[in-house]
């Protein structure tokens, strides 16, 4: 059986990594399992300069998901580069190093520098948080804005190059087309969905933010839709993610026509989903006569 | 580390409260006072939140760990449901403890479910060679909110209960039996020691509850220059440090600089000064 993938040149040796935001740099999660055993490790947001993020309260459980508004809190790329990544590098598993800024050229700046670290393997472009004003959704919910980010980014990098699309866009092909014809590698699909809590009781928004992204099993079929719409309209892979809990929900994903798949918020249930999800995935593919992980897409 | 746990039993301790003890051999033989687990609760839809509770007792020796926990919404609710026998899935002990006091005398102030970290904390105090002195000061809107109070008074610590709304112990907060406390208790001090020792590292604070209860306190042990460590609530998702929900601005360097720490992991207990209240 072949678990292996590669994903926009990023070689994986098996279909399931982290989604940006949920596992730290990597180290918290040492702990719990070798990440030798996930594909790649993909990393918290990164910008050029620290980033303190948005004021308390933070984070709300809402039914079948989460609701968060961290706001991109960070190092910076630098301090990334020097404390982070070579501790990561030596774990032997691939990083994805998610990116944002507040403008064009930082995004493209961040690249080039995570270009010339060793032990980058891919760069996934944040397009689309909801809790930051700038360096979030404004840049992936234009498609002007996106071609000019993706651009300047390609032009910064040969590392594989993601773009992480945001799913509350009208007509999501219609980023998809824009990022893969600026020279993206792959697609990451989806990010959080802009939502909202309100404390009735006290009579106020609950996070300090106002609104938050939300994650977690209820975006889960919104996540299964749009990467069926983006494997039709694209040729580069798409990494699917959004709500896995069990296998079954990364399976999903794959039948809509995920290369690879990304495990989120699930992290903060079961450290141990991603392990639950690749055992289960490999469950499928015996029970379903299948050789090889591409396989797994159903005819569109 | 992550770890199947096996009920033991889980009985009423006081109203809408509940102690849980799990069989939980691997927390247990490393917990230390002023830590946390961080519970899945079964019964809850499987992408539900942990939930984090304070270690308030673990016995190495049996493998036991105890929970003292409060009703108060799906997730305590269905945990208050389980029955002996039953698994329950655990990360722990997480966060950094109280570290020991070295002082002859022990504060302990606690709010509502405050005191569960409180009582490992005395036991374990009251076990070591050198034992200081301790006196809890518990504090609670009403009466069904002073939990614990047998149970240290059973150790040996001197307990003063404040209640709100005067259904038990002083009418009040519980900085008021505190305050009076400390003025014995430093004037004490001060008759016993030599003059040229710093008479007032002699007593020390260690703090669970509100956040206006610690904020109270951490602005009297600064006033008095006392060791204080507080222990911050904070919603928290993944209780290890990979997901930044927790964060609370500390003080980092004497310029005046601040930056966030993680209270799950660089927490829940932060010195006295440290904390920059909003
Ligand atoms: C380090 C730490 C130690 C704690 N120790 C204890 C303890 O020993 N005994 C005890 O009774 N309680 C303790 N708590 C509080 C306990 O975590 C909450 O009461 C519990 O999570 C509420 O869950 P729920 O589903 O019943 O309530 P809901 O209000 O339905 O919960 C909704 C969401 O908010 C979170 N939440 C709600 N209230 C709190 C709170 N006060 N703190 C953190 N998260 C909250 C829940 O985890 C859940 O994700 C502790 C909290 C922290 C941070
Ligand atoms: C606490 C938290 C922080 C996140 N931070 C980032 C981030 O820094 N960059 C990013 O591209 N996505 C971030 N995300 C989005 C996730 O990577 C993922 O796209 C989304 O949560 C959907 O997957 P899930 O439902 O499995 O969590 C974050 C999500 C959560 C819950
Ligand atoms: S709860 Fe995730 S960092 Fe503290």
């Amino acid at each position: 059986m072949d678990l292996s993938v590669n994903l926009g040149g990023l070689r994986m040796a098996n279909p399931v990594t982290v989604a940006s935001g949920t596992f730290g740099f990597g180290r918290e999660y040492a702990e719990y399992y070798d990440l030798k055993r996930l594909g790649a490790v993909t990393c918290k947001g990164i910008c050029l300069e620290p980033s303190p993020g948005n004021p308390q309260p933070r984070i709300a459980e809402v039914r079948a998901g989460l609701l968060n508004a961290i706001g991109l809190q960070g190092p910076g790329v630098r301090e990334f580069a020097r404390s982070a990544l070579p501790w990561l590098r030596s774990q032997g598993v691939p990083a994805i190093c998610n990116v944002w800024g507040h403008t064009v050229e930082e995004y493209a700046e961040v690249a080039r520098i995570l270009s010339s670290e060793e032990g980058v393997g891919a760069i996934e472009l944040n397009v689309s948080c909801p809790n930051v004003h700038s360096g979030g959704a404004a840049f992936g919910t234009d498609p002007a804005t996106l071609a000019s980010v993706v651009r300047a980014a390609r032009a910064a990098t040969s590392l594989p190059l993601f773009v992480k699309l945001a799913p509350n866009v009208p007509d999501i092909t219609v980023f998809a087309r824009v990022a893969e014809s600026e020279g993206a590698n792959a697609l990451s699909v989806t990010n959080t969905m802009p939502a909202m809590l309100i404390d009735i009781e006290r009579r106020r928004p609950f996070l300090a933010n106002v609104q938050g992204g939300l994650s977690g099993p209820a975006i889960h079929p919104v996540a299964v839709r749009l990467v069926w719409q983006c494997a039709a309209a694209v040729k580069i892979p798409v990494l699917g993610m959004g709500g896995i809990v069990t296998s079954d929900d990364a399976v999903e994903l794959l039948c809509a026509g995920a290369s690879a798949v990304a495990v989120g918020t699930a992290n903060f249930v079961d450290p141990t989903t991603p392990l639950k999800v690749l055992d289960g995935i490999r469950d499928y593919m015996v029970r379903h006569g299948l050789s090889s992980v591409r396989e797994i897409a159903i005819p569109h | 580390m992550q770890e199947e746990t096996t009920v033991l039993s889980n009985e009423q301790a006081g109203v809408g409260c509940r102690r849980l003890r799990l069989g939980a051999p691997g927390v247990a033989s490393v917990a230390r006072p002023g830590q946390f687990v961080h519970v899945r609760v079964p019964a809850l839809d499987p992408g539900a939140m942990r939930r984090p509770i304070s270690i308030c007792d673990a016995d190495r020796a049996s493998g036991v760990l105890t929970l003292l926990f409060k009703l108060v919404g799906r997730g305590t609710e269905a945990l208050a449901r389980v029955a002996p026998g039953d698994r329950v899935d655990i990360l722990g002990p997480l966060g950094t403890g109280f570290p020991m006091p070295e002082a002859a005398d022990v504060a302990l102030v606690g709010g509502g479910y405050g005191v569960a970290p409180l009582y490992f904390l005395a036991k374990t105090l009251l076990g070591a060679p050198s034992a200081p002195r301790i006196a809890l000061f518990v504090g609670g809107r009403s009466a069904p909110d002073i939990l614990l109070a047998e149970d240290f008074s059973a150790l040996g610590v001197d307990v003063h209960v404040a209640t709100q709304d005067g259904s038990l112990g002083a009418h009040g907060l519980v900085t008021a039996p505190l305050d009076q406390w400390l003025n014995e208790t430093l004037a004490d001090a001060r008759h016993a020691t030599d003059a040229r020792h710093a008479t007032d590292a002699r007593v020390a604070i260690c703090a669970c509850g509100p956040a206006p209860m610690l904020r109270a306190l951490d602005e009297r042990a600064l006033r008095l220059g006392l060791p204080a460590w507080l222990s911050l609530d904070r919603r928290m998702a993944c209780g290890v440090g990979a997901c930044l929900g927790c964060v609370q601005r500390v003080r980092s360097g004497r310029g005046g600089e601040t930056t966030l720490a993680r209270v799950c992991v660089d927490g829940p207990m932060f010195p006295a000064g440290k904390i920059v209240w909003d």
